[in-house]
């Protein structure tokens, strides 16, 4: 379970996070929409620990993720997360790329790490793609190999920033549907997208964030089709 | 030889100049590597107040002439009783001569690298230095060669004024025969020329061998 109890956060002047409160429960998909700057990204790089908070808490399977005793290096294996883009190290082959954390971090043998990300990466449409370096793959393909390289890890909770806004929207489906299996085999997630048809169809509950709150929270359904809030429903009329 | 005056004992003063300017170059960059190195990964990470004196510091020692640099340096060894030979202070003076641009090299290196990669990576667990040593300094190091071989070149030229305190590096035992044989000039700093060129040749081509082979898979 991730809990977000109020947290806020800054930079500089800038108050980004004005005091988000939410809740995830094991196996809830929760998709995150808004506007550009909303701080949409900038919440799930606080839920990981890569963005320090100003107020308010995190926890992650009751671990604070902010507390001065946490180890963040290992909260963050059971917390996968997918960028936009520039996930891939381009100094490493496919199959390297999702075997180096296997190896480094959680100090797997090379046999058993090729095994796991081999699976992984099947799983994803790329068995035949394990020595080939990322700038040979299309930018669907990259953002699958990226997944394939976070689920690895055997995470609890994935997390996606737009992973397919820099994808010419002939790749877009790719990675839709790799995304749509995880939601199916149970995966906790939270989606921050801009893909509203995917949003709703896939979601557990739809977060709409405004100028750094959650502005409304409530099922596809119910965010959708009658949405409280006019400005949710402002959003929704200029995106859909 | 060559139909001139010159003889293999003037080949081979020649030889052993060259060997030492090898040997200030490999010692130079070598120092001047690992320094730069650290320097930088310090600089790639600290606040201001840090950042501002190590930077000023480090401009001191790329602004002040090197022939100033090794003299200073010499007279203040031999007033402290340090009783380092000329060798030592020369190559001392150029590594920390090439610390200073090696710092930038490799801050620039790490400041290549989108943030997201580095993001990537320590959010599969990496610790920094992992992210450091698995992602960071490999493909910083593709930013980096270049510049870091016109360092080596560069450096290997400027260990000719170590003459200034002594060391007859192979410009100053060209100029030794020259001084002997003044006839003879144009042949031996062709000789000269053709000794640098045939040291700096290899390790210019590996440069572009690296780089070619690491664009093939960029
Ligand atoms: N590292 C940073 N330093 C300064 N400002 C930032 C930083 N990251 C994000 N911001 C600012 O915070 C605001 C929210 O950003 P972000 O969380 O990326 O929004 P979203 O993902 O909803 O588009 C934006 O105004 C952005 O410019
Ligand atoms: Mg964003």
């Amino acid at each position: 379970m991730i809990e977000i109890e109020n947290v806020k956060k800054s930079f500089g002047n800038l108050e980004v996070l004005k005091g988000i409160s939410m809740t995830v429960e094991k196996g809830e998909v929760v998709s995150v929409i808004g506007g550009s700057g909303s701080g949409k990204s900038t919440m799930l790089m606080c839920i990981n620990g890569l963005e320090p908070i100003d107020s308010g808490r995190i926890l992650v399977d009751g671990t604070e993720v902010h507390a001065k005793g946490t180890d963040l290096n290992k909260l963050r294996r059971n917390i996968g997360i997918v960028f936009q883009q520039w996930n891939a190290f381009p100094h490493l082959t496919v199959l390297e790329n999702t075997t180096i954390a296997l190896r480094k971090v959680l100090g797997k043998s090379r046999s058993e790490a090729d095994e796991i990300a081999i699976k992984q990466l099947k799983h994803v449409g790329l068995g035949d793609k394990l020595k080939v370096y990322p700038s040979r793959l299309s930018g669907g393909q990259q953002q699958r190999m990226a997944i394939a390289r976070a689920l690895a890890m055997s995470p609890k909770y994935m997390l996606f920033d737009e992973v397919t806004s820099a994808l010419d929207p002939q790749l877009v489906g790719e990675v839709l549907d790799t995304m749509r299996l995880l939601a199916s085999e149970g995966m906790t997630m939270i989606v921050v997208t801009h893909e509203m048809a995917f949003a709703r169809e896939v979601s557990n509950r739809v977060a709409f964030f405004r100028d750094g709150l959650i502005h409304e929270i409530g099922s596809p359904k119910q965010i959708f089709e009658s949405p409280e809030r006019p400005e949710t429903a402002a959003f929704l009329k200029s995106v859909l | 030889m060559f139909g001139t005056s010159i003889t293999w004992g003037d080949i081979t003063f020649m030889m052993t100049g060259a060997g030492l300017t090898l040997a200030i170059t490999f010692w130079a960059m070598l120092g001047g590597t690992l320094a730069g190195m650290v320097f930088g990964l310090i600089r790639a990470q600290s606040p201001w107040y840090v950042n501002y004196p190590m930077g000023a510091l480090l401009d001191v020692l790329r602004s002040v002439p090197l022939l100033i640099q090794f003299i200073l340096f010499n007279s203040f060894q031999s007033i402290a009783g340090l009783n380092m030979n000329p060798f030592v202070v020369g190559c001392v003076v150029l590594a920390a001569y090439t610390s200073a641009y090696c710092t930038e090299i490799v801050r620039g290196g790490i400041g290549a690298v989108p943030v997201t990669t580095r993001k990537a990576a320590r959010s599969l667990g990496m610790s920094y230095w992992q992210d450091m040593r698995y992602i960071v300094l490999p493909l910083g190091t593709r930013v980096m060669l270049p510049s870091w071989i016109g360092l080596t070149l560069g450096v290997m030229k400027d260990t000719a004024l170590v003459y200034a305190i002594g060391v007859i590096e192979l410009l100053r035992s060209s100029q030794i025969i020259i001084t002997r044989k003044p006839h003879e000039a144009l042949v031996i700093l062709a000789i000269a020329g053709l000794i640098y060129f045939l040291v700096s040749f290899p390790v210019s081509r590996l440069g572009a061998h690296l780089e070619k082979k690491w664009r093939e898979n960029d």
